[in-house]
């Protein structure tokens, strides 16, 4: 398997009344989603027929014992495939209907300073300026 | 045949030529502006103090709200706005282009066939026509159109069908599932000699508001059942046509049945043979197998396919209808519509693949 690389792929600042945004990496469509500090990425490609996640809408986990009841948790941490409906935990990628059967696919998203972009090494520029702090995704 | 065959991994299809979708539903950007002009200053009047009641028991809207907003995917809102399919220039860049479409079948919905107004039904579905024609079928040669009828009339419904059926926008009669009688009833007789004295299918799209409950036993609980009940009302409408002798008496009807599912045909075809067998006293009318019949005169459209864990599974079901029985569908821009490339993940040979989609399409209709 490849190595992994890390690549910066927009400014923390983007985020600015957005929760998401879909970038490029190697040529793969991935989608950062932001909730609060917390960063998750997925390859924007719903492992269903290819839908793209970045266009459908965070939600919470919905459980149920039975009929009648339900609960919910885990605020817009599940998204919900903008074609057919299919849920996935942005976590872990796991589908929450047949969670053994399909996956999503995460990738690992973190931030760094700019200043420490120099340092962290092996990183790649995609037309971000290093301002500020940065987005970085792990492929 | 070994049905437990193991499904092969995802394949996506390549066509060389362009494919038909025989299901796409554009939507006017506002019905003030693009269907209004074609609609007499008194219907408008009437629609502006009365509304447009359907023939159901809940005010406005659907029987059951939708799993997502206007039923639509999320993604296909047009980046000027409006409502999804209301832009022709992202429909071509979404749908016809992306997805190499050549024949793109429009079926307008929700829009005048089962008023109670009868009269303004008629009003209504002879709008939507010059709509079909003047927004999208003359803009652009890929688009075809489906006549729109007041199918409770059907008187109105020939006069429209002369009007548009010798046109090159249009390409089928549209009817909706859930008819207030059984499709086969002699009232709707009219409708379909019309329809085969001028070389088109009827095309009857799930769904539509006939008064009666979605399902043979009463209004389910949720959307999703509402749903299901398609497949109910498919069959029960080809069981209608069947055996009330519609296609013995008009031998050139063609019967396209869209979005109600398709794996449950065979079943249907198998148990239909076995009661006509049975039951000579009552459907002595009814000259030949059922299924003979099936086989001549209905096609189903794809979407939304079955999608058994076993792929090869459906693959066998469309073996017991036959190949030449099925047309793909996308139903853009509906949340669940169904990606060509995606949509029959299953190893095809040429023949298969090309007249699933493409080549069963332009039999149906009629085209070359
Ligand atoms: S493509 Fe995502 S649910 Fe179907």
């Amino acid at each position: 398997m490849a190595e992994r690389q890390k690549h910066v792929v927009a400014k923390v600042s983007d985020f600015e009344g957005t929760d998401r945004k879909l970038v490029e990496v190697k040529g793969r469509p991935i989608v950062i989603f932001k909730k609060g500090d917390e960063w998750f990425g997925m390859l924007d490609r719903c492992p269903h027929q290819g839908g793209s996640l970045c266009s459908g809408s965070l939600i919470s986990w919905v459980e149920s014992s039975g009929p009648g009841d339900y609960r919910m948790s885990r605020k817009d941490e599940i998204v919900r495939c903008p074609w057919h409906g299919w849920e996935f935990d942005i976590r872990t990628g796991v589908a929450c209907a047949r969670p053994t059967k399909y996956r999503a696919r995460p990738v690992g998203v973190s931030v760094v300073k700019s200043e420490e972009t120099e340092t962290v090494g092996n990183l790649e520029l995609y037309d971000v300026s290093r301002e500020g702090d940065l987005v970085v995704v792990e492929l | 045949m070994n049905v437990e065959a193991r499904p092969n991994p995802l394949k996506t299809q390549s066509v060389e030529l362009g494919i038909a979708d025989c299901d796409v539903h554009p939507n006017p950007a506002s019905l003030e502006d693009e269907v209004f002009p074609f609609i007499e200053q008194k219907w408008r009047d009437y629609i502006a103090t009365y509304g447009m009641v359907q023939r159901i028991g809940f005010a406005g809207g659907t029987q059951y709200p939708k799993g997502q907003p206007r039923a639509s995917r999320r993604d296909s809102y047009p980046p000027e706005g409006g409502p999804p399919a209301s832009s022709l220039s992202f429909f071509r860049e979404q749908h016809l282009d992306a997805h190499n479409v050549d024949m793109a079948v429009m079926i307008p919905l929700r829009i005048g066939q089962a008023l109670q107004n009868m009269d303004l039904a008629v009003a209504v579905c002879a709008a939507i026509n010059e709509w079909q024609t003047e927004f999208w079928t003359s803009k652009e040669p890929r688009i075809k159109g489906s006549i729109v009828m007041a199918y409770e009339n059907a008187d109105a419904c020939v006069q429209q069908i002369e009007k548009h059926a010798h046109k090159d926008d249009f390409v089928q009669i549209s009817m909706l599932s859930r008819t207030p009688d059984p499709m086969g009833h002699r009232k709707y007789w009219p409708i379909y000699e019309a329809a085969a004295a001028n070389g088109l299918p009827v095309g009857v799209h799930a769904f539509g508001y006939g008064g009666n409950p979605p399902t043979g036993g009463g209004y389910p609980s949720y959307y999703i059942e509402d749903m299901m009940a398609h497949a109910q009302s498919c069959q029960a409408l080809i069981t209608s046509m069947v055996y009330e002798g519609v296609f013995d008496r008009i031998p050139d009807l063609k019967l396209v049945i869209v979005e109600g599912g398709i794996a449950w045909l065979p079943s249907l075809m198998w148990r239909l043979d076995k009661i006509w067998e049975k039951n000579r006293l009552e459907l002595s009318h009814v000259k030949r197998p059922p299924s003979e019949i099936i086989r001549q005169h209905v096609w189903l459209t794809s979407q939304p396919i079955e999608e058994p864990d076993n792929r090869q599974q459906l693959v066998e079901a469309i073996e017991w209808m036959g190949w030449d029985r099925v047309l793909y569908a996308s139903d853009y821009p509906h949340w669940d519509f169904d990606d060509p490339k995606r949509a029959l993940p299953v190893q095809l040979t040429k023949e298969q693949r090309d007249g699933f989609f493409r080549g069963n399409a332009y039999k149906a209709y009629g085209l070359s």
